[in-house]
């Protein structure tokens, strides 16, 4: 018997076996499959039970939904093209309804010809509030255009002469000029009462007539849109961004009175608060658009899209305050603190320490405040007003198509969705951004 | 102090209220265009269609007046009101004239200040029900489930019919007409009540009208008619004569189509010539030009050619003229002499 190696084993392999795949059950679509879909009996049953419900339901959906009627000028043609198809009438969807009335449906009455000006509004939109959304890519320099941006869309979405919007941002110039020159004078206080005159003063007596003025003598503008042409998703989107852009300094300024130890500022944060939160919407936009009518002198003209606006933007700003609030209070004390230990003043606290950690705590209550204020939108129809929901029923109300509605509403929900839900998968993304906990 | 403040300020509102609502004819001239109140949409009465231009009988009657005021059927700002901001919109003078197929009753004229000045549509509330159901009047609904628009003058007349015949029945609230029609196809409920015009438009929709049918009972009187402010005579007159000048025209059979001739020159007719100013100067009276009647029936023809056009028989509404002939043919409508 020899001790070698070689005796006691028969054979040694003296190379590397190369790597070979994985069994063919357990990789790719089928290994997924096994292993999330048919893992032991209870899941095939359950895989198999769910894949009936979602056929069943595309079967009787799916059908439906692709109907060759994006030609059909009526109901009644609707259902001829259906009948002659060989299905019932409500075998198919009409979709001729929004092929011939898709554009009233984003835009309202919006003068067609001008159909450039909320698109560019809207693009525009994006860009203004990107150096806000996503810091970490866009120059912070484009914050200038951001300022500037609420007159831009304000004159691109009314029209009329460009000095308007220019004369009355050239108020706040005024405003700055005089709290620089005040604050030099009489110190701080001086300053910002100066400023407030100033701007004030420019806007009551100067700005009207240098306006005309200056169209009289360069004719810049575009042709002017009433606000009652405004409507569908062009009124919802108006409303909604002004309501959401308006509410969270608002809301953040309520919820710091309302923390405040001074007890006017804290009474007056709370009784806002209160009455708001306690009164429905609908009654504050009943409020905007008959008892204001009454309680105005007559031929006032106070605008009713912007007495919605700021209607809407009042009730969105209780709401932010409190969920705002919520984030201050889970803040543990050891912060404030810390920023009072730091020496730091009451506002470079809020601004450096308090406020980036309550706003990140606040994110998810604060998007949905926002998407339930863009879905409340709809209730302005109410008001008459036409809104997609009021558009809807306006267009019923043509003879051709009256009697139809899941097409309608199946259009009016995908947008409507598309929006809410691009909001709810961008406040995850800054969730995550922001996380700085170490898990 | 602080409540005689608030009544001043009441008081200086009101008056200026009683200022600016003297003078609507003049507004409107000065202002080039009429604010016109209408539905936010109702089958054959109001509704914009695919370029935003509204369309409908309540519509063709503010172009009428517009015409009759202004020379120019399209100088009209239509405002869409619900049921709910109709009246504040009128009140406050967001609108000059309402047309909104609003019925009308005592407490709305004397109460709410408004003067409704004629009838353009004499209405009342019906029932509809399929056709299976197998029931040939609304006496014999007794047990029947109904939908109902709630916080209308129709839950009302539905209550007091019920109670009137002694029969049980039992309220389906709905909403909307758009809500009712699907309720009322999905088997909700057994029969459908509102104004019958309405019932008509929402038959004329149904995939089988034939299926469904109007019952013979009318349970209520919906007389339907535009309305200004109380208080402004000139402004009343003007709209009351341009909605008797629609009607007048056409017992006189002044149409859209020989209105040219006719008004060309005085003719042997004269009270046709007074109506279209070839003769007299009624037109002066109401503080308008000669052709004012001629604009108004010019913008889209006399009552029977606007009726015809938006809810008459060969539209999809179907609706027979019935109550809203001329009182020749044994309706209703009959306008005071053109003297």
């Amino acid at each position: 018997m020899s001790n070698t190696h070689a005796d006691t084993v028969l054979f040694v392999r003296d190379t590397m076996l190369p790597q070979k795949n994985p069994p063919s059950t357990s990789v790719g679509a089928v290994g997924w499959a096994r292993e999330n879909l048919f893992a032991g009996w209870g899941n095939t049953i359950l895989t198999l039970l769910a894949f009936a419900v979602v056929y069943y339901l595309l079967a009787g959906i799916l059908p439906w939904l692709i109907s060759p009627t994006f030609g059909a000028e009526s109901l009644t043609e609707c259902r001829e093209i259906l009948a002659a198809k060989g299905v019932g009438s409500h075998g198919g969807a009409c979709w001729g309804v929004i092929s011939e009335r898709w554009k009233q449906l984003l835009f309202g009455f919006y003068p067609a010809e001008a159909y450039w000006r909320p698109i560019l509004t809207f693009v525009l939109l994006f860009v203004a509030i990107s150096p806000v959304l996503f810091a970490d890519y866009v120059t912070p320099k484009l914050l200038w255009f951001t300022a500037l941006f609420p007159f831009l869309a304000v004159w691109l979405l009314w029209g009329g002469s460009l000095w308007t919007p220019v004369t009355v941002l050239a108020g706040f110039v005024v405003g700055a000029v005089f709290l620089s020159m005040g604050s030099k004078i009489g110190g701080a206080i001086v300053g910002v009462i100066a400023a407030i005159l100033g701007a004030v003063l420019w806007w009551a007596v100067a700005a009207a007539p240098l306006a005309s003025g200056l169209s009289s003598v360069v004719e810049i503008g575009l042709l002017p849109v009433e606000s009652r042409d405004f409507g569908g998703f062009l009124l919802a989107i108006t409303l909604g961004v002004t309501a959401i852009f308006g509410s969270l300094p608002l809301g953040i300024i309520l919820a710091l009175g309302r923390r405040s130890d001074l007890l006017l500022v804290k009474s007056l944060c709370v009784g806002f608060i209160e009455f708001i939160r306690g009164v429905p919407l609908i009654t504050l936009l009943f409020v905007a658009s008959t008892l204001l009518n009454i309680f105005l002198p007559p031929g006032t003209n106070f605008d009713i899209i912007l007495r919605v606006m700021i209607m809407m933007t009042l009730f969105a700003a209780a709401y932010m305050a409190e969920v705002i609030r919520g984030g201050l209070a889970a803040l543990p004390t050891g912060q404030y603190e810390a920023a009072d230990a730091l020496g730091l003043d009451y506002w470079k606290a809020q601004r450096l320490i308090i406020m980036p950690q309550a706003l990140k705590i606040s994110i998810p209550g604060i998007v949905s405040t926002f998407i339930g204020v863009f879905k409340d939108t709809t209730l302005v129809s109410i008001i008459s007003l036409f809104d997609p929901l009021g558009l809807a029923n306006a267009i019923r109300a043509d003879g051709a198509w009256t009697g139809i509605y899941w097409e309608l509403f199946i259009f009016i929900g995908v947008v409507f969705f598309i929006f809410c839900f691009s909001m709810s998968r961008y406040s995850m993304y800054l969730e995550r951004k922001l996380q700085t906990g170490h898990h | 102090m602080k409540k005689s403040v608030f009544f001043g300020a009441l008081t200086v509102a009101g008056v200026a209220a009683g200022a600016a609502a003297a003078g609507t004819l003049d507004d409107v001239k000065a202002r080039g265009t009429l604010n016109c109140g209408v539905t936010t949409g109702l089958v054959g009465f109001a509704a914009p269609d695919a370029n935003g231009e509204w369309e409908g009988f309540d519509v063709a009657f503010c172009r009428a007046v517009a015409a009759a005021v202004l020379g120019d059927p399209k100088a009209v700002e239509f405002v869409p009101t619900t049921g709910k901001t109709r009246f504040t919109a009128l009140a406050s003078g967001e609108v000059d004239l309402l047309a909104r197929n609003t019925t009308w009753t005592f407490s709305r004229d004397v109460d709410l200040k408004f003067d409704f000045i004629g009838v353009n549509y004499y209405d009342g509330q019906g029932f509809m029900i399929p056709k299976s159901l197998g029931v040939s009047s609304a006496k014999e609904l007794d047990g029947a489930t109904v939908c109902i628009q709630t916080g209308t003058t129709t839950e009302l007349n539905l209550a007091d019919f019920f109670r009137k015949n002694n029969i049980s029945y039992e309220p389906v609230p709905i909403e909307t007409n758009a809500e009712g029609q699907a309720q009322y196809l999905a088997g909700a409920c057994d029969a459908y009540t509102t104004d019958a015009s309405g019932l008509a438009a929402t038959r004329a929709s149904f995939e089988n009208p034939a299926d469904h049918v109007v019952l013979p009972e009318i349970v209520s009187k919906e007389p339907l008619g535009p309305l200004v402010r109380h208080g402004d005579n000139e402004w009343g007159d003007v709209v009351r004569w341009t909605l008797n000048a629609l009607i007048a025209a056409e017992e006189m059979g002044v149409t859209s189509a020989n209105i040219g001739d006719l008004s060309a020159s005085a003719g042997d007719n004269p009270e046709v010539n007074r109506l279209l100013g070839t003769e007299g100067s009624l037109g002066e009276m109401l503080g308008l030009s000669a052709d004012w009647a001629k604009s108004a029936i010019m913008a889209g023809g006399n009552y029977g050619e606007v009726f015809e056009k938006n809810i008459g028989e060969n539209t999809p509404i179907g609706l027979s003229r019935g109550l809203n002939a001329q009182w020749t043919d044994g309706g209703l409508l009959y306008s005071p002499p053109f003297r």
